[in-house]
């Protein structure tokens, strides 16, 4: 820190030290638990989030999907560069292989897993271990993410639990596609980020198919 | 020495459109109808906002430590922390950032210390990322609105101006065809940016983090796309704690929109392998206020913007005539201690109903705070003879419960006995441009007379 800054820095604090009010204390903070849901069984928790990422024109695939190949092609037929951040799926590129961010670009399709779910707002976590390359949920059209119904924690503040907001350098509390009500606060989709959110709740999918079977 | 901004003539030019006004007016309206529609939703609702004022009270009343704490642990996760004490200092810190093309999402913070001009100015192209505040980038005005920026503007107006600047179709109106032109458009610039600038909606002392909350994502493009990333706040955003930022983001949505969360609530804790972010904690002003008795708990805003869409003299003037940068209710409480003689009118831009008090999620006594500001501004002498008589008789009736039971008992006497100026003045400026509604024959203190449970007394009388 040079003098200027140093100087700056405790000219601010001097005067914050000098003016702040009285020390008040801070509050203890509930969960609420009770007051959300009647219960946080996972089949609430569930339908509340399904509920609420479609106020934010996510879209949820609660079916099995057996093989995300074939999800990926009946849902985004013209699609041709597929990233996926996802080890059980291979996509055409990862994102290890994008060599500047801006390049995320590109991608048409972004395929990755989300560690947690909220179901009083119908967000999903990411965070950079998920994302790699952060701008992959950006830059890319169409995010698809996959999220273990388990996963899903009633409130917000279940999900501000999570370590990875002390932990990370990076995470988002994502809630269905980007939108903007800017003019005339009429809702489109998308504004700057992507197009469509599909959430496929599923614990488990089946291994990268092969590429018979795509064609078949 | 500036001239004070008139808001009440400039109010007068947009009710003279109409078409703007009304639309303004319906607009908001509709956003406070959703704003009580989520807050019904959450039981919790008014424990929450408790929660929240108490934990803003504690934290700026224990800024000097958080700051300190936020210092270094954002130092420890990576990040370099400036210290500004004014618009000055955040232009040399800015200037010796070394890009000639940046990107930035909305902050109110860059409008207060109007560094955008600044940085034009010195040959650094900035390319505004959230839809609203371009549009208003490219018409050359301010923001409208803290939330959103070109609220006041119709589609038409949106297709006509990005016709011109973009060479769209200046007859399709429709709004996802003219989002599609703006993120075409802007798409390229981020891209291609060295720097992307945000702001941040809350600090994290705890964890040394920065939070950002967009609907379009623009923030995470803007911050995550070029390798270096430039957070600038205001110092009072500080929160102790991740456990205390769920009870704001609980809060702050629901109040601007009705919606339950934005698309993306962002955390920021340090650089990502290979860049560098940059945090600026900026003053300018915000210290001195928090030694105001009477005014330091404004600083309690989140800039939900819950106040301006309530509030019935900003529906029907709309942002701009505030000529300054934050506006509304809260806008007339915050001006003031930036330059009180420029600002000195804006405390009679309200009614003193109490609606913008009334569903702040952080519990601002606003209106009280906007009698408390006409007070200094008549202490001060900034206020002409008209308004000092006005206050005088409105000061009279309101602090005299039976003055006032007798003034509402009897509206229609009422106004004929209050000096015509206290009805149609600066007090009630849209008043000259609408008719008062007529008076109701029952009062709520009439009604509740009739209506009231009987005393015990009463029931055995008969």
């Amino acid at each position: 820190m040079n003098s200027t800054q140093a100087l700056s820095r405790n000219t601010i604090l001097d005067s914050v030290r000098a003016n702040q009010p009285a020390k008040l204390p801070m509050p203890s903070i509930p969960h609420f638990h009770m007051n959300q849901h009647h219960t946080n069984q996972p089949a609430d928790l569930v339908a509340a989030f399904c509920e609420s990422i479609a106020r934010m024109a996510g879209v949820v695939v609660t079916e099995d999907v057996p093989d995300l190949d074939s999800f990926q092609c009946a849902k985004f037929p013209e699609a041709k560069v597929i990233c996926s951040a996802i080890p059980e799926y291979a996509g055409t590129i990862k994102p290890a292989s994008l060599n500047h961010w801006s390049e995320a670009s590109k991608i048409d399709v972004c395929i990755l897993r989300s560690p947690m779910g909220v179901a009083e707002t119908g967000s999903i976590l990411l965070s950079d271990i998920e994302l790699q390359v952060n701008t992959i949920a950006f830059l890319a059209h169409d995010l698809v993410v996959l999220l273990d119904p388990k996963q899903i924690v009633g409130n917000i503040h279940d999900a501000y639990e999570h370590p990875y907001f002390k932990l990370r350098s990076y995470s988002v509390l994502m809630t269905g596609p980007s939108g903007s009500g800017d003019i005339s606060g009429i809702t489109v989709h998308p504004a700057q980020g992507v197009k469509t959110l599909t959430v496929i709740l599923s614990s488990a999918l089946s291994p990268t198919p092969n590429a018979s079977r795509r064609m078949g | 020495m500036s001239t004070p901004v008139d808001q009440a003539k400039n109010a007068e030019r947009f009710l003279a459109d109409t078409v703007h006004e009304q639309r303004l007016d319906k607009l908001l309206w509709a956003m406070r109808m959703r704003r009580d529609a989520a807050a019904r939703q959450v039981p919790e609702w008014e424990e929450l906002r408790t929660l929240a004022s108490e934990i803003k009270e504690h934290t700026l009343s224990n800024l000097s430590d958080y700051l300190i704490q936020f210092e270094a642990k954002a130092t420890a996760n990576g990040m370099i922390v400036h210290w500004a004490r004014d618009a000055h200092e955040v232009y040399d810190l800015l200037a010796g950032q070394g890009s000639n093309m940046l990107v930035k999402s909305k902050s109110m913070l860059t409008e207060e210390c109007e560094w955008r001009p600044f940085l034009e100015r010195r040959g650094i192209r900035v390319t505004e990322t959230d839809l609203g505040e371009r549009i208003q980038q490219l018409d050359d005005q301010p923001p409208g609105h803290i939330v959103g920026p070109a609220i006041h503007k119709t589609t038409q107006d949106v297709a006509i101006l990005f016709s011109k600047k973009y060479g769209s179709d200046p007859e399709n109106e429709d709004a996802a065809y003219l989002a599609g032109v703006m993120r075409e458009n802007t798409r390229p610039d981020i891209l291609d940016a060295r720097a992307g600038m945000t702001g941040a909606n809350f600090v994290v002392a705890e964890t040394g983090a920065v939070v950002v909350a967009t609907n379009e994502g623009n923030a995470d493009l803007s911050a995550n796309t070029p390798p270096l990333h430039i957070c600038s706040v205001g110092i009072e955003k500080i929160i102790p704690t991740t456990e205390s930022l769920a009870v704001f983001v609980r809060l702050l949505t629901r109040s601007a929109t009705g919606d339950r969360i934005t698309q993306y609530t962002s955390t920021f804790r340090g650089p990502r392998k290979g860049a560098a972010m940059h945090v600026i904690l900026v003053d300018n002003g915000r210290s001195a206020r928090l030694g105001m008795k009477r005014f330091w708990h404004s600083l309690k805003c989140i800039r939900c913007a819950a106040c301006m869409n309530t509030c019935p003299v900003y529906r029907r003037s709309g942002g701009l005539s505030y000529g300054s940068t934050y506006m509304g209710p809260i806008g007339i409480i915050m001006m003031p201690t930036f330059e009180i003689r420029k600002y000195s009118e804006l405390p009679f831009a309200s009614t003193l109903n109490g609606s913008c008090t009334n569903v702040c999620p952080v519990k601002i006594d606003i209106h009280e705070q906007i009698y408390g500001w006409r007070e200094v501004m008549e202490e001060n002498d900034q206020i002409q003879v008209v308004k000092k008589e006005a206050m005088r008789v409105a000061d009279k009736v309101l602090s005299h419960p039976t003055l006032y039971q007798i003034a509402t008992t009897t509206v229609s006497t009422a106004l004929e006995v209050l000096p015509h100026f206290a009805v149609y003045n600066r007090l009630n400026a849209w008043g000259k441009h609408r008719d008062v509604p007529e008076a109701t024959t029952q009062t709520f203190h009439e009604w509740y007379r009739t209506h009231r449970p009987k005393t015990n007394e009463e029931v055995r009388r008969g």
